[in-house]
């Protein structure tokens, strides 16, 4: 394999290896000395045409661990606001000698137009492809199922996850509903019928309308976040009534089982999706899930940039 | 000074010689006995009338970096044409008696194949009042004509006005059928493919009620209405109810929606984004059904150059439309002639009589037949060949097609008895 464009093209050997490698990375990075001399000399580019802090470092922080060398691409301020293209872009970046790029783009396909087009020879890995995918984002939050469900280990068979919200525009439902299939989670869909795509019945989980029969049973509940302008194009009438059926409040987590976790892949809308009393909750594994973007994304570039012998097997 | 086309088979049929003078078939005798001042042999290749395209984007004036009138027409000519519609969303929009004249003359002096522009329906396709479709009627295009193809006329009483105004001078309105409000920001057909890839979707709807609101229009005001590039299962079937009614509609699908799906959208290569999008399967079924019932009356290409930069990028960046001049033939014999679904003189009727007649082209989409036109097309259905893009006439570059081996090659087309291709090179 030598890009990472979307969770649909990782088998469940391929995604058990990142996590394993993960693992072994975040065991790490509690040491007092977190580098490795693994990605020496190699260069990485943040190529970040949307804005998104807190991707962006956590990718900054995974290559410097490995001591690879980062370019850090942003799109305000550079030629990319003057209207260069993609393609430019690209073919700057290759000049440039780019062993990966990690490229963040509001339009869907543009990761993998970047690693087909022909443009670059670059790694390409997907750091958020519009409304398409985010698959490093659920690799990490599969990271964070297994920790806290399945002790660190294996698969997520018979882990039940209810994804709730904003799943027609969310990049992380579609990475999220096709890698835990893969490893073996049963993932419920809960959003109203508006903010579910055409065509959801195709995929392989389950979709209820009803929040709370979706997180009765449920070992994980991950909430998405809403953007307020959804509103305007009429995908539901207010803020309130959304909070009201489809937000996770104190009184909807009271119910849920007492080893139940809850994520969100932020930024949060606070008192919107989720309320402040669970996001700060006992049950809340949210902060967790940075740290363990960090550690899951050094293992995407350990596998791909060669830092292990076999890579990742078995994928174009 | 006549000439002798000779050895050719008209529909697909016995093989003759055809004597042409003065741009017109004098006579028609077996293969190997016409005598003329000058010959063309050919090996027993099929002939058919001229091809008429009702849809092509000619871009000139405006974008001569994409297409000019004078390398669209070379593109027609190679593939078999003897006509094409100049769609109106140029640069300025095609919506004056003088904006018309002006692509009409150019066409006229490449010489390649006629051209008949089309007239916008509203003053610069804004949707907010009709254009002088009168004056363009009038003038020396005889424009009949009249489409805003890019924009939908989505308002109702506009559309309805339109199809009442044109009946004065035997016009017909094209419909780009495609609701706004359904497909704001829409970059693919809406389904299981557009829920995977994160792309927004062109639902089928969005085409069907806009089809089934103008057909009833036309009912009701007793107009004529023709559809452009019908694309779903469902336009299919209002069509087809439309006209069990006795409504006088028509209506056109692409070769290229006859031909691909929307699988090829996974690639995220624009090259396949098209508008309307390409869609499942069973639509591609709906509509081969359709065009051999003739419920889909013909077959029109939608050409559209697109300079390379702006197919170069990010799927929705691109823009919208693919080259279809050079390809259309080929892929009406892989798909309808070669399955049995269409006889020669059915391809006949469906690329080149009926479009001449909804167009009200009178010189075009005639017979072969002593007496008409010397307007033909002469392809060797058996001879494949690979689509190299860098190859093409056209200006652009954006073939869904390229690498792609195609059925059929169009080996001379003769615009009233002048060659404007031989031995598949243009004259």
């Amino acid at each position: 394999m030598r890009h990472l464009l979307s969770t649909a093209d990782l088998t469940r050997d391929d995604a058990l290896l990142i996590l394993d490698t993960a693992a072994e990375l975040a065991r790490i990075s509690d040491r007092p000395m977190k580098k490795l001399p693994t990605l020496r000399g190699r260069t990485v580019v943040n190529l970040f045409f949307e804005d998104s802090t807190r991707t962006r470092i956590s990718f900054e922080a995974a290559a410097k661990r490995l001591s690879a060398d980062v370019i850090n691409f942003s799109a305000k301020g550079s030629s990319v606001s003057k209207g260069e293209s993609l393609k430019d872009t690209a073919l700057t970046l290759q000049a440039m000698g780019a062993d990966a790029v990690v490229i963040r783009h509001g339009a869907s396909g543009a990761p993998h137009r970047l690693a087909n087009a022909g443009w670059i020879e670059s790694t390409v890995i997907n750091a958020g492809d519009g409304t398409h995918e985010h698959p490093t984002q659920a690799l990490l939050d599969a990271f964070t199922l297994r920790r806290h469900l399945r002790d660190g280990e294996g698969d997520l068979t018979g882990v039940r996850v209810t994804i709730v919200g904003d799943v027609l525009h969310s990049r992380v439902a579609r990475s999220n509903v096709l890698l835990l299939h893969t490893l073996g989670a049963d993932v419920t869909l809960c959003a109203p019928p508006t903010l579910l795509p055409v065509g959801v019945d195709t995929w392989p989980c389950t979709v209820s309308y009803d929040l709370d029969a979706a997180i009765a049973d449920a070992d994980a509940v991950m909430m998405l976040r809403v953007q307020l302008e959804r509103m305007n194009a009429a995908y539901f009438p207010s803020a309130a009534e959304y909070s009201r059926r489809y937000g996770l409040d104190a009184q909807r987590m009271a119910t849920l089982a007492p080893h139940t976790i809850v994520m969100h892949p932020g930024p949060m809308n606070r008192g919107m999706e989720i309320a402040a009393d669970v996001a700060d909750s006992e049950r809340s594994v949210i902060v967790e899930q940075v740290s363990n973007g960090v550690s899951v994304r050094m293992a995407v570039m350990y596998l791909l940039l060669g830092g292990a012998e076999s890579g990742i097997g078995g994928i174009a | 000074m006549s000439i002798v086309i000779r050895n050719v088979r008209p529909y697909g049929e016995d093989a003759v010689d055809l004597v042409v003078k003065h741009g017109v078939i004098i006579d028609i005798v077996p293969a190997g006995t016409g005598t003329a001042n000058a010959e063309y042999r050919f090996d027993g290749e099929v002939v058919l009338p001229g091809l008429v395209d009702l849809h092509t984007h000619l871009r000139e004036p405006g974008r001569e970096d994409a297409e000019t009138i004078r390398s669209g027409t070379q593109a027609a000519a190679l593939g078999g044409f003897t006509c094409v519609h100049a769609m109106a969303n140029t640069e300025p929009v095609a919506d004056t008696a003088g904006d018309v004249e002006l692509v009409w003359r150019k066409g006229a002096e490449a010489g390649y194949c006629d051209v008949r522009p089309v007239g916008a329906v509203t003053a610069g396709l804004r949707g907010e009042r009709l254009a002088e479709l009168g004056a363009m009627a009038d003038s020396a295009a005889q424009v009949r004509v009249f489409s805003d193809d890019g924009k939908c006329v989505s308002d109702a009483l506009l559309m309805r006005r339109a199809l009442e105004y044109v009946k004065a001078f035997d016009g017909v309105v094209a419909q780009h059928s495609q609701e706004p409000r359904l497909t704001d920001g829409a970059q693919m057909n809406e389904g299981a493919m557009s829920a995977r890839l994160g792309l927004a979707g062109w639902p089928a709807v969005a085409e069907e009620a806009i089809i089934a609101r103008d057909v009833l229009l036309a009912e009701h005001v007793g107009s004529r209405l023709h559809v452009c590039h019908l694309s779903t299962a469902g336009s299919v079937e209002i069509i087809r109810w439309a006209k069990a009614r006795g409504i006088d509609v028509t209506a056109e699908a692409t070769p290229h929606h006859l031909a691909l799906t929307e699988d090829l959208v996974a690639t995220y290569d624009p090259v396949f984004k098209v508008n309307p999008p390409l869609r499942t399967e069973a639509d591609v079924e709906a509509l081969r059904a359709a065009l051999a019932d003739g419920t889909i009356d013909i077959v029109a290409t939608d050409h559209a150059p697109h300079p390379r930069e702006a197919k170069d990028c990010e799927w929705a960046a691109a823009a919208m439309g693919m080259l279809g001049l050079e390809t259309a033939l080929s892929v009406v014999i892989e798909t309808m002639v070669d399955t049995g679904r269409l006889t020669w003189r059915e391809v006949a009727e469906r690329m080149s009589t009926a479009p001449a007649r909804i167009g009200r082209v009178a010189d075009q989409g005639r017979p072969i037949a002593v007496g008409e036109p010397a307007n033909l097309c002469i392809v060797d259905p058996r001879t494949d060949w690979v689509v190299d893009p860098a190859r093409l006439a056209s200006r652009s570059r954006n073939t869904p097609f390229a690498a792609r081996t195609m059925r059929g090659r169009v080996v001379a087309t003769f615009l009233r008895g002048q060659a404007t291709v031989l031995n598949g090179v243009l004259q």
